[in-house]
Order: C-alpha cells, then structure tokens, then sequence
C-alpha cells in the first residue's frame, strides 16, 4: 500500500476545498508584509534556550509589516535544511533565523549558498567575512558577566560557600559560564567552591535532576546551570530546598522561593533590529554581537531572598560592566589544577578572542573537563 | 504458514486474497486512526480539513514536497531493516540507533588514513567500514542471544546506551579535530569524498541504497532456502532446532545483515549530510525504524510505504506548526494513533472467513 491512498481523492479534494477560503486571507496579507522564519532545536516553552528565542519572536509578531513563522523541535540534520527551504519556498520567507549552534556548518551554508536572495543570520558567532556567504552572518551575545552577576548574588545567599553548577558539555562557551559565575561568587569570598557537573548532553532531564539531587546532598546550597532548558534544574533545587540562579531565560515562576535572580537573552534587541532592516530592503548587519553593555544580555529582577547587600554589590558590579571593556579575567589566573592561564600582563575582557577556545577551569571550581 | 498446503491447488485465488487481507488490514487501521485523530483536532478547535490540505501540500503536493518527503524517508528504510530482519526469527531487536552513529563513526574514522585516494574508492571503504560496524554492534546482541541466552530486546537497548557513550567519548576525545570548539566533530571526509545528490533531484543516494536494501532483503526472506529457514526458526525454534537447522548462526547472521544496513545509514549520513561524524548523528533514525518495522509487519517491501508515510509526516510537520499554530507534539499523536491502530489490526489477521483458504470437499 502507498501512502498516497492514505486519503481517497474524494476526502482530499473536500478537504481542499474548505479550507481554501481560510487561506486565500493569509496568502494576500503575504505579499505586503515580510516573512521571516525562526527555527528552534527543542520546543518553544522549555524555560530556556528556546524560549528566550520563542519569547523574542513573539514581540517581532507585533511589528506591523512583519510575519513571523516558527517551527520547534526541528534536528540539527538534513531536516533542518529542508525547514528553512520550506519557510522559503512555501511561506516566502525573506529572513530566516536559525537559532540552534549545530544549524550553522554545512546545513545553513548550504541553503545560504542556494538561495542568494534570502537572509540567513544564524545565532553563535560562526560567521567569517573571508570564507562565508554575504546573505549569512551570526549574530551572538556575551552572557558570562551575566553569570558573574549571578555568582556575586549566589556568594550572597550561600550559607555552605558551596555553589553548583549543571552544566551540558566542557566546550568554551560553557566553561567561559561556570568561570565566570565562580569569578563572581570568589569575588566576595574567597574560600567559596562550585562543584560542576557535566550532563554530556544538551538536554538529559533525568541526569539534569540527578546532578542536582547530588549537590543538594553534598551540602551545595546555590546553583545554576547551563543546559538547553533550566527548568528540571531550578524545579528539583525548589524541591530540596536550594537557591538558584536562572540562565536563558526567567525561570522565577518555576521557583518563587528560591530564585535569586538570572543571567537571561534578550534577543528582540537583535530581532527588531534584523527586521526593520529587512523591512526597509536592507541587508541585516553580518556580525552582530554584544553584551549586558549592549543590552544582548540582562538580569531577571531579584527574588525574595536576595539580601540588600547582595544587591548592592551586584548592582556596583553592573555599573562597572555596563561602562564596557571590564575584564574579569586577568593576568595570572590560574586553574584548578595550579596552572597560570591569563599570562601576565594581560587582561581578557568578554569580548577577547583568547577566551574563545577556553578549556580550563578557574580556581575554585570542582570537576575536570573530560 | 498456511495449513492449507494440501488444498492449495484447488483454492488458486487464495494467495490473492491472503495479499489483500495483508494490504487491507492496514488501510482500515489507517482510515480508524485517522477519525480518531480528527476528534482530537475537533477537541482542539482546529479544522480536519485544513490538516489534511496541508499535510498534503508539505508532504506530496509539490516536487520540492516529495523530495522533502523522500529525503527524510531514506534512512528510516536502512534503520527499518535493522529490525526487521531479525524479526523474521522471532527477535525483536531495537539498538538501532548505535548502529547508525558507530557506523557513521567507522565510516569516518576509514577516510583518515586513505585521504588523497580516489572518491570511489574511498566511499567504498566508508560504507565497508560503516557496515560492519554496525554489523558488529547488532552483532553482539544476536551473539548474546544465542550463544548466553539473553534477552535480545534488553541487550539491545542498553548496548545502545553502551553504543551513544562511546560514540560521545571518541568524538569528544581522541577522534575530535581540535577547531571544533562548541560542536565537538570529527574531521571532515573532504568535499570531493562526499556523495552527490541524485542527478535532477536533490534526494541523498540513500534513498536508493535503502529501496535496492529492501527487495534484497524482501528476496532473501521469502525467495530463499536461508530466508525459509528463518522464518522456520521464528515459527517455532524448537522444531527448527530437531529439524537441524542451524538456529544460533541463523540468529546471529540475521542481526549482522540488520546491523549492517543501520550501519550503512550512518554512512550515508556522514557521506552525504554532515560531512563529519558527530551528534547530529544522533537524530532518532534508529528508534523511528522500529515504528517503521512493526507498521509494516516486518515485511521489507511494505517497509517502503510506511517509511514514506512517516517521512511525510515529518516533512508536513513543519508546515502544519507554521500555518496552523499546532505544537511539534501534534504530529506526534498522530502517529501514535496510526501505531496503536495498525498494531491492533494484527489481532484481526485470520480471523475473516472470506479471506481464508477455501475447502473443496463441499
């Protein structure tokens, strides 16, 4: 049997037939307005990743002019290409944003280089002027000082000074995460520890809530994370009784005891940007990044429990970052296992090229990287 | 089997009406699945109609549809296979998914040493390479089985756990090429090795891989002595075991052959996709290959509808999110539907007398 007899002719045609009117509305507002098309690797309400995504794609619905198409949980695969394609040649899309790192080498380059005429920006920084199409590019935010914020606020709340960290895989942009938010907690006290514990994968509910269920055992008292979707995380320290520090996006509603505050995207400064462009007929910038500076970045509003010296001393912080160029990483930092990693005389700040291929842990942290 | 061997001259038309039964049964399953998912959409506020308008426009209405289609149907026919295959002895093996990520690993790791070598040559190495890895991960199971007498669904299932861990720590670690900051990857195979698509379509050479896999396959089973005595052994072990039959090398052969073509699909995902072997390989083809196999009765030429269907499914997804607001979730209900619904029409085979074989005494 094929699939083609799934349906008789008749019942299709039927179908057809209702629903063309319904359709005919849509496809006119089409022709005026600009499509642009976001695909997200989990679903859109995960409480992080996504949803920081989902939640900025919603505001570009209001724009006038604008049509915003979305599609969740699609794999970094050949799939991926076919969704973009798709957007493209059945939604008429003319800005697509593909949001998941793993969308970028070959499956947008390829679609990049197939459809001239489309603008493809892809979220993680990848983009090289030299060896890349000029209708992609990457945009990118820099969300380490934000978890240095959350580790001020943690060293704060911790009454053990010890703090967890759940992070996904020891790549850069995760160990850039739990440096800084030791960095953070160690700048108001030394003798503070993170534990950090590595899931391997970017979404594992069940590891996520063991690793958690460990520290709390372990006496941790404050953690966060860097996974795809916090929520397990923050859910299960509520449980037992731990603080947090939310990362993505706002997870105060999943933890309104314990939920000090979060190191959150917010994209829609990019998107808004991107579409009013896009809208105009112009090209979206190729290389966009920023920081809480830039506002690419910024802080969930304080819980309950975060007390008015710690945020103080996060507020004087902030101060500090928004001025721009504040360099945590300074010459003769060492890591875990005793070795300078910032020569002397130099000073990293989040922009810096060097942290980038980051594969060591600061003094302070428990774990090891493989 | 049949019973109705001795008559069997008499009642010609009964190999035709054994056929239809077998294409019928599904298709009432198809139609009792879909009414059901209708009232969900009904209960959801949203228009069947629409559903299915656009379901067919993502999935068959177009070429760029149809090759979506085709596309994603390419390795669910390898890793359908996987399963099917030793499921003609009665096993039901669902490590899969390890097989297709060991065998696009293997597929990999082969190019490293030959590089500068002709493509052909070096694509030939790749699928050997990534056959036999995947023969030799199914391979274990069906040695377990036989040789230890362990469950070979258990052994199967968490080999494949086994199987992800060390794909991650070989990819994460000595096979990783060092500029792969954030995505951990092998190496690349380099551009000139990597299969192009076929001519005029933009379909991987997979898809004909997979359908050339399946008759293969199909013949095998039904048009061989080797296949006979699978489906003997699947029947009924014991008989086959006094009848001589070679049981324990029956069982382990039937989960190489399913190993290999998981593997193959591994393959052509590096050779033809990524490019390099890393998560990405990870994508579920093994697990859907299951669904795939127990759809289609573990038959190898219905296995090429079904993984069509689902392929379709996939492919319309997208669409149906985008237009009518439907979470990704939705999709998935009605393949649960379709699953529960073709799985309980087996309880229906033989139990229709206009569809058995005919007594000619009266």
């Amino acid at each position: 049997m094929s699939s083609n007899n799934l349906f008789s002719r008749r019942t299709l045609l039927a179908g057809s037939g209702l629903a063309l009117p319904a359709l005919l509305g849509p496809r006119q507002a089409q022709a005026a307005d600009t499509t642009i098309g976001f695909i997200y690797v989990g679903p859109k309400d995960d409480y992080g990743y996504n949803q920081a995504h989902a939640e900025a794609a919603a505001l570009l619905k209001r724009m006038p002019g604008i049509k915003v198409v979305e599609e969740e949980k699609v794999a970094e695969t050949a799939d991926v290409e076919r969704t973009m394609e798709s957007m493209v040649q059945l939604d008429g899309a003319k800005l697509l944003f593909p949001t998941s790192f793993g969308y970028f080498d070959p499956y947008m380059l390829r679609q990049a280089a197939k459809y001239p005429r489309v603008q493809y920006r892809h979220c993680g920084g990848l983009w090289d002027r030299t060896k890349h199409p000029m209708n992609a590019g990457s945009y990118f935010g820099y969300i380490g000082m934000g978890q240095y914020l959350n580790g001020i606020v943690a060293a704060h709340a911790t009454k053990t000074k010890k703090l967890g960290f759940v992070a996904a895989k020891p790549i850069p942009q995760v160990l850039i995460n739990v440096n800084s938010f030791a960095m953070g907690a160690r700048s108001v006290d030394p003798s503070i520890t993170v534990q950090v514990i590595f899931t391997g994968e970017w979404s594992m509910p069940v590891k996520e809530a063991e690793a958690t269920n460990s520290m709390a055992d372990q006496g941790v008292d404050v953690v966060t994370c860097h996974v795809d979707g916090p929520k397990v995380v923050v859910e299960t320290a509520e449980r037992r009784g731990m603080f947090t520090c939310g990362y993505h996006a706002d997870q105060s509603k999943l933890a309104p005891r314990g939920y000090l505050t979060g190191a959150e995207w917010n994209w829609i400064k990019v998107y808004e940007d991107f579409a009013t462009k896009a809208k105009a007929g112009h090209a979206p910038g190729n290389f966009v990044r920023g920081g809480l500076a830039e506002g690419f970045v910024k802080m969930s509003p304080y819980g309950p429990a975060v007390s008015d010296a710690g945020k103080a001393r996060a507020e004087a912080a902030k101060a500090e970052i928004m001025k721009g160029g504040f360099a945590v990483f300074r010459g003769g930092l060492k890591d875990n296992k005793g070795n300078v990693v910032v020569p002397v005389g130099k000073n990293y700040a989040e922009t810096a090229i060097e942290l980038e291929s980051t594969s060591w842990l600061v003094e302070g942290v428990i774990g090891s990287t493989s | 089997m049949t019973t109705a061997g001795a008559q069997a001259p008499a009642d010609r038309w009964y190999p035709w009406r054994r056929a239809l039964e077998g294409a019928l049964a599904p298709m009432a399953a198809l139609v009792l699945a879909w009414l059901a998912f209708t009232l969900f959409l009904l209960l959801l506020g949203k228009s069947p109609a629409e559903f299915l308008d656009l379901f067919w426009r993502g999935a068959f209405g177009s070429w760029f549809s149809l090759q979506n289609t085709l596309q994603r149907a390419a390795p669910l026919l390898l890793t359908a296979l996987c399963v099917a295959i030793p499921a003609q002895l009665g096993l039901v093996v669902i490590g899969g998914e390890a097989a297709v990520a060991l065998g696009g690993l293997a597929a990999t790791a082969a190019v490293l040493p030959m590089l500068g070598a002709p493509s052909l040559l070096v694509q030939l190495v790749m699928a050997l390479a990534g056959m036999a890895a995947g023969a030799l991960w199914i391979g274990l199971t069906g040695w377990l089985r036989a040789k230890r007498g362990i469950n070979e669904t258990i052994a199967s299932l968490v080999l494949t756990y086994i199987g992800l861990a060390l794909f991650n720590h070989l990819v994460e670690g000595v096979l990783r090429d060092p500029a792969s900051l954030n995505k951990p990857s092998t190496w690349g195979i380099e551009d000139r090795n990597m299969l192009g698509p076929i001519p005029g379509t933009d379909v991987h050479p997979g898809l004909i891989l997979g359908v050339l896999a399946c008759v293969a396959a199909w013949v095998l089973i039904s048009r061989t002595s080797l296949g006979f005595a699978a489906r003997v052994t699947g029947g009924n072990i014991r008989a086959a075991q006094l009848q001589g039959l070679p049981v324990h090398r029956l069982m382990i052969g039937a989960c190489v052959l399913g190993g290999a073509c998981a593997g193959l699909a591994g393959m052509v995902e590096v050779a033809a996709v990524h490019g390099r072997a890393n998560a990405s390989l990870i994508a579920g083809y093994g697990w859907s290959g299951i669904l795939i196999a127990f759809l289609s009765r573990h038959n190898p030429l219905a296995i090429m509808p079904m993984a069509l269907l689902l392929g379709g499914l996939g492919a319309a997804g997208g669409l149906l999110q985008r237009r009518m607001g439907v979470p990704d979730a939705t999709v998935m209900v009605l393949q649960g539907f379709i699953f529960v619904a073709i799985l309980a029409s087996e309880t229906l085979a033989g139990r229709i007398a206009w569809f058995q074989p005919r007594r000619t005494e009266t």
